[in-house]
């Protein structure tokens, strides 16, 4: 590549930026001084209402894509007694918004979502309060209405909730050990009460995210920034000898190396320049004296041989070993999951700003505070000293949780007293991310005389061993890269999650270990339900391989094992995993027969299949329809059913999408992702050899059931659980039983590549 | 280096530049059009779509030398306020998720629908096929795209 530079002789815009509005526009700001934690038994730090009747909520959340905000606002509104289009939201800058984790494992209403309606009602109490010894009237005898509140007996005497406190602090302390038990004195709404909740109102941020005007983490641009790319291993696990910075002097706009350990940036007047300046730099390597692990396709073998690094106490219940051995039927089967990867579609990236001898740093991370108090620790500065102003960014559905650019553009801004971006390349992002654990599986399951399952024997190996995920100081991965060591993290591997009753189970689990498990490209990481569509995929497999050697009907076969025994069903789990089954049978229109159906001729072959899920009291049933071609092994799932029952929920159209998208990442999970590697490096590097769904793969139809089923009449209607990883989990499985359907083919290995079913439909000579 | 004129969305920019920079860093980081964005710097993945003599044009694999009709970016398709038909039913589907492959589903749509008006499902798949998005939103984008197509004819 030739050098690059420029001179622009014409800008059309000048470089300020930093902070943003609620709109999502960038806004100048300047802020100095010291950045303490807003507190959150405050009100204040929650709430401001300005004179003009609008009012804008503080949440220490962060948004992933999935319109989070907008339901923050939802149930803030409702709570508060303010109209939706009144308020506005901030998210997740450690600065101005109370610690509320960021986001992950779709704990956003079910957790989060508590305090902000508490902090609401208060804030709406004490305004009642106000207005009551304002028109000495008792708080019963007032009504409020949108920010407005009046007399009952004389609609007259009305104050709006601006002229009551806009301008002002409410100064209330609220109570509670932590940030998610924080309440005031005010009793929430019942959910007959809500009014906002439940209406499918537009996403605020979708607006600006399709004209071109919302300003993205990526877009930040400061006063004398440069621009940074890293330098990675060419081979794992190797260490730097020396650099050779006369390879890159040269170049116009070069600023410098930065050398610590096995970490290596350069730095850059210009992106493009840095670019160049990343592919051109000549660095000795020292290759490791062993491999850092097996080639992708020695992974299962290896993961099965094998000693674990730890096994968790079996559960177990009955005596499934008597119970196998006395079965009239023993089915067993192996699966195995690759690993997988976040391949966030826009590859890491952050901004930090280094002046007036503080830190800020402008990223997408979803998991911001644990940023800032990770790079303080790294840096070795007070936190105080360090904020995080979080922007949106493409989403990795858990890449950020252990964020590795906000680290490094911070340490590159130390480094030279200068605003550093810093972003990885594709192959880079590709090759490099955190991963999602492969696993191994073995289940073993017995049927009696009747077909009954009456044994089910679970045993999975997770490749989980040092797993990261938290923005550890220790653990990300330019700490792990100059040298950082920790006590390793055990890791874990997880059990099924469903509600059947099986008289007789074991549920093993162990962890397994890479032979490097440091610096690695291989470290895993929180992969959107980390471990649920892998355990999904063997369990509700294999159910299906149970009901077709009991020659029953899939659906049915799994109706029967949730009302085995419904009378210990505390919280109706399995009253409402029946109810959910039940509508995505309807909404599919379900012909009941066991599976495989007889093979048709021609190239086209179809089938449907099942799979559920119970995850933290949100219930996923999803069924596919997929065309199998029988001459190229291709598989398009060309219509999918998920009905889905997350208690009470905010915003019916908001929630739809995200379960499609969530159904579909599975999909593509299922169909096409793995990633692969010899045994010095990572060989699935890009979108060709890491391939993602397209446009191609989308089924031609998608039907999302809201089933919200609680069978219990006195009790209140559910609350708010977490909704969109329960529906990660059940697709693969789905998908898998499907295929069998129209093939009679078993795939127990993931992805289903069109090379892969083609050579499993021969071997089966379909 | 080389003075080189650009005409962005109607308006003519100049530039003293490398010839060979790719388009992509000129537009984001000159002329602070921030539509487009990196996703891979290999032309595999949309993120950074222009428009190009009414092509759909990758600028991150593309140099600014060869850059030789008016480029149009997310910015430029909104006329007068008024947003364009796509972004408009963008925002009626309620397409985005994270939303940042969304310039490159836009833009590849108007590209589609400029040469087809009236696209069949399987030409709106085959036509987006190369617009990836890890938020997997292909369905309510394909629904955006039709909803597109029909509002456009009945304009016309």
């Amino acid at each position: 590549m030739t050098t690059l530079t420029r001179r622009s002789l014409l800008k059309s815009a000048g470089s300020l930026v930093v902070g943003f509005s609620a709109a999502g526009n960038i806004i100048a700001q300047t802020t100095t001084g010291l950045y303490p934690d807003p507190n959150f038994r405050q009100l204040d730090s929650w709430i401001v209402i300005r004179p003009d009747g609008t009012a804008t909520f503080y949440v220490g959340k962060t948004d992933c894509g999935q319109g989070t905000g907008t339901a923050f606002r939802q149930i803030m509104s409702d709570e508060l007694d303010i109209a939706y289009d009144k308020t506005s939201l901030i998210m997740g800058s450690t600065d101005v918004t109370v610690d509320q984790g960021g986001s992950g494992g779709s704990d956003a209403l079910q957790t989060d979502g508590w305090p902000m309606r508490r902090v609401a009602a208060e804030a709406r109490r004490v305004l009642l309060e106000s207005a009551s010894k304002q028109f000495g009237a008792p708080v019963d005898q007032l009504v409020v209405s949108e920010g407005v509140i009046s007399v009952k007996a004389d609609r007259s005497k009305r104050v709006t909730y601006g002229e009551l406190i806009g301008g002002k602090k409410f100064n209330v302390t609220l109570t509670g050990a932590n940030v998610d038990a924080i309440t005031g004195a005010a009793k929430l709404k019942t959910v007959q009460e809500l009014k906002i909740v439940g209406q499918s109102l537009p996403r605020y941020d979708i607006p600006p995210k399709v004209d071109g005007s919302l300003k993205w983490a990526v877009d930040v641009k400061l006063p004398g920034m440069v621009h940074a790319r890293n330098v990675k291993p060419p081979v794992v696990g190797a260490k730097l000898v020396s650099v050779d910075e006369s390879s890159v002097k040269g170049i116009p706009g070069f600023i410098r190396v930065v050398t610590k350990g096995n970490y290596v940036a350069v730095v850059c007047e210009r992106e493009e320049q840095a670019i160049t300046a990343s592919r051109q730099l000549k660095v000795n390597w020292e290759k490791p004296a062993t491999a850092p692990f097996p080639t992708s396709e020695n992974l299962f073998k290896y993961m099965r041989e094998a000693t674990p690094t730890s096994s968790a106490q079996p559960s177990i219940v009955g005596n499934p070993d008597a119970a196998l051995s006395g079965a009239a039927k023993v089915v067993e089967a192996e699966y195995d999951v690759p690993y997988q990867g976040h391949t966030a579609f826009g590859p890491a990236h952050a901004t930090a700003d280094p002046s007036n001898g503080q830190m800020t740093i402008y990223s997408n991370d979803m998991k911001s505070y644990g940023l800032r108090n990770g790079v303080a620790e790294f840096l070795k500065i007070p936190r105080e000293q360090v904020r995080v102003v979080w922007m949106e960014g493409p989403q990795g559905y858990g890449r950020t949780a252990a964020e590795d650019a906000g680290f490094e553009a911070a340490f590159l801004a130390k480094e030279l007293g200068r605003p550093v971006r810093m972003q990885w390349m594709r192959h880079e992002e590709t090759a490099w991310d955190t991963k999602g654990p492969a696993y191994t599986f073995k289940l073993r399951g017995g049927l009696d005389a009747q077909g009954n399952l009456v044994a089910f024997d679970y045993n999975a190996q997770a490749a989980a061993y040092n797993h990261v995920g938290y923005n550890e100081a220790n653990s990300v991965l330019i700490a792990q890269l100059v040298g950082i060591r920790r006590t390793p993290v055990a890791g874990r591997g997880d059990a099924p999650t469903e509600m059947y009753a099986i008289p007789n189970r074991r549920t093993a689990t162990q962890v397994v270990s890479m032979p490097l498990i440091w610096e690695t490209p291989l470290r895993t990481g929180n992969l959107r339900d980390p471990n649920g569509p892998q355990v999904t995929f063997a369990s509700e497999s294999f159910i299906d391989e149970m009901a077709a050697a009991a020659k029953a009907d899939p659906l049915q076969f799994r109706l029967k094992l949730l009302t085995a025994s419904t009378t210990d069903d505390s919280g109706f789990k399995r009253a409402r995993s029946i109810a959910v089954i039940k509508a995505a049978a309807e909404a599919f229109g379900w012909d009941t027969r066991p599976s495989p159906k007889r093979v048709a001729s021609g190239n086209i072959l179809t089938g449907r299949g099942i799979a559920y899920s119970f995850r933290s009291q949100t219930i996923a049933a999803e069924i596919a329809e997929v065309e199998v071609n029988r001459r190229t092994g291709h598989v398009w799932v060309k219509r999918m059913v998920c009905a889905h029952d997350c208690g009470l929920i905010v915003n019916p159209e908001g929630l739809r999408r995200t379960l499609e998208g969530a159904m579909l990442h599975s999909l593509s999970r299922a169909l096409h992702e793995e990633v692969t590697f010899d045994t010095e490096k990572i060989t699935s590097v890009d979108w060709g050899s890491h391939p993602s769904l397209t446009h191609n793969d989308t089924p031609a139809k998608i039907d999302i059931v809201l089933v919200n089923g609680d069978p219990n009449p006195n009790r209140p209607d559910l609350p708010h659980y977490g909704a969109g990883e329960a529906a990660c989990k059940p697709t693969l499985a789905a998908v898998a039983n499907a295929i069998y359907d129209a093939t009679g083919v078993r795939l127990r290995r993931v992805p289903f590549r069109d090379k892969r079913v083609l050579a499993a439909l021969q071997a089966a000579r379909v | 280096m080389s003075a080189i004129t650009l005409k962005v969305n109607g308006r003519t920019h100049t530039l003293d530049i490398d010839p060979s920079t790719p388009l992509l860093y000129i537009l984001r980081n000159d002329l602070d059009l921030q539509g487009p964005r990196f996703g891979c710097g290999l032309g595999q993945c949309g993120a950074c779509t222009v428009i190009i003599n009414g092509a759909a044009t990758r600028s991150c694999i593309t140099p600014v030398s060869a850059v030789k009709s008016e480029i149009t970016t997310l910015e430029g398709l909104a006329k007068d306020g008024k947003l364009h038909p796509l972004q408009q039913a963008w925002i009626d589907e309620q397409v985005p998720q994270c939303g940042f492959c969304q310039n490159g589903q836009i833009m590849t749509a108007k590209v589609l629908l400029d040469k087809n008006p009236k696209p069949t499902d399987a030409q709106i798949r085959q036509g987006m096929a190369g617009a990836l998005c890890r938020c997997m939103t292909y369905y309510r984008i394909q629904a955006a795209v039709k909803r597109a197509s029909k509002s456009m004819a009945g304009v016309a």
